[in-house]
């Protein structure tokens, strides 16, 4: 797709390019489950690991499945609120858990040792494919936690505190996941353009601030993506009170 | 750098052919999102619950240890106070055994004291009549000795005249 200049061997960019598998009459990017797999593959062994034997005195793995554990239920708790968090806590964590592993998985993991006939492997969260899909399960998961927790009465929720904020509400329902997706699309992609073109233009050395840069922006966008599910979904489950 | 925002572009136009783009929208998206679905349930299954239970285990133990301890805490407190308090009976007792068994020997080194002295005195005044009584008998003796001298001198003056 990208018209390279010749005299520059050193590095290739493919942008918008994707290995095409074909499913019935569907087409799917074929790099992106395949890097999910990776991910996926690559967060069941920890926790496979950590799990295997479970101690009062954690050691090893466990130590580190605790924290997170720990870290994602403060987070879960602090956003959606004590009473209704631990529904919500798997899915909070298993969010974080994939974007923040693809994110990290997509910038440390020396992809382009693998040559698809199409298209490159990278981070599953620089496809919009995926950020969107996230951002619907989002948006499904807030609705679901707004009415199984209080019924039709969850739309009082869009005359609150006036009826005014009708429209605005409304609207946030699209631009939510709108948002989510585009965040993290844009974030992750950039990212991984950023160090491509630095790597392209000066192989050595310069592109490694980028790279850390890009891993603290991977993490941050992680927390972020994480944080605003659980706080979509706290808003959703919130009780006014009278 | 400026091919790059023109090839986003022409990802983005070009969308609605079959190939290739950044906004490239196919049947991707629901198959990952079923994938993270079923992902969230084997995560679930594997690593939220057991770690969660594992941790809350943990802090359920570390909750009634710590209120053990405090139970423990409290009772050997008690066990101190009451200690304590039997100590000081116990000094104070062994104060007033003290106190009562030197008054004890007080009394009875008087006691002995008085008694021996007595009996001193009481020896001294047997002693001192049976002096008087053998002084007088002595006398008596002497005096008696005496007449019966004198009575000889009158009486062999007598003769001899």
């Amino acid at each position: 797709m990208l018209p390279l200049p010749p005299a520059l061997p050193l590095a290739e960019l493919e942008v918008g390019q994707h290995l095409y598998w074909q499913l019935g009459n569907l087409k799917i990017h074929g790099q992106v489950f395949l890097s999910s797999w990776v991910v996926i593959g690559a967060l069941l062994a920890v926790v496979w690991i950590g799990t295997r034997k479970m101690d009062r005195d954690p050691r090893g793995v466990q130590n580190l499945l605790e924290f997170l554990w720990d870290y994602i239920r403060d987070l879960a708790r602090e956003q959606i609120g004590e009473k209704a968090y631990r529904d919500w806590l798997p899915f909070i964590g298993t969010l974080f858990l994939f974007i923040f592993v693809s994110n990290w998985g997509g910038a440390l993991i020396p992809w382009k040792l693998i040559h698809l006939p199409s298209g490159e492997l990278g981070a599953p969260t620089a496809d919009i494919n995926t950020t969107i899909a996230l951002a619907l399960l989002v948006s499904l998961a807030y609705f679901y936690a707004g009415l199984s927790r209080k019924g039709f009465r969850y739309f009082e929720y869009y005359v609150e505190p006036t009826p005014i904020m009708l429209p605005f509400k409304i609207v946030e329902d699209f631009t939510k996941p709108l948002s989510l997706s585009f965040r993290l699309f844009g974030n992750i992609l950039a990212d991984e353009l950023v160090v491509a073109v630095l790597a392209f233009l000066v192989p050595l050395i310069v592109p490694l601030p980028a790279m850390f840069l890009g891993l603290f922006t991977s993490a941050i966008q992680a927390l972020i993506f994480a944080t605003l599910a659980a706080y979509y979904i706290g808003e959703a489950v919130h009780e006014e009170h009278h | 750098m400026t091919s790059w925002l023109l090839l986003a572009e022409a990802g983005a136009s070009a969308a609605g052919t079959p190939e290739g783009g950044l906004f490239d929208l196919d049947a991707t998206l629901p198959l990952m999102a079923l994938q993270v679905v079923i992902l969230t349930f084997i995560l679930n299954a594997l690593f939220f619950r057991p770690v969660g239970k594992a941790v809350e285990d943990r802090e359920g133990y570390i909750s009634t240890s710590r209120a053990e301890a405090k139970e423990k805490l409290a009772q050997a407190e008690r066990l101190e106070t009451d200690l304590k308090a039997q100590l000081k009976e116990a000094r104070l007792e062994s104060q007033r055994l003290i106190v009562e068994a030197e008054q004890e020997v007080d009394r009875l080194y008087r006691a002995a004291l008085a008694e021996a002295t007595a009996e001193a005195n009481a020896s001294r005044e047997s002693a001192r009549r049976q002096i008087d009584a053998e002084r007088n008998t002595a006398l008596t003796q002497l005096v008696k000795d005496a007449d019966d001298l004198g009575e000889l001198i009158v009486s062999r003056l007598l003769a001899a005249s």
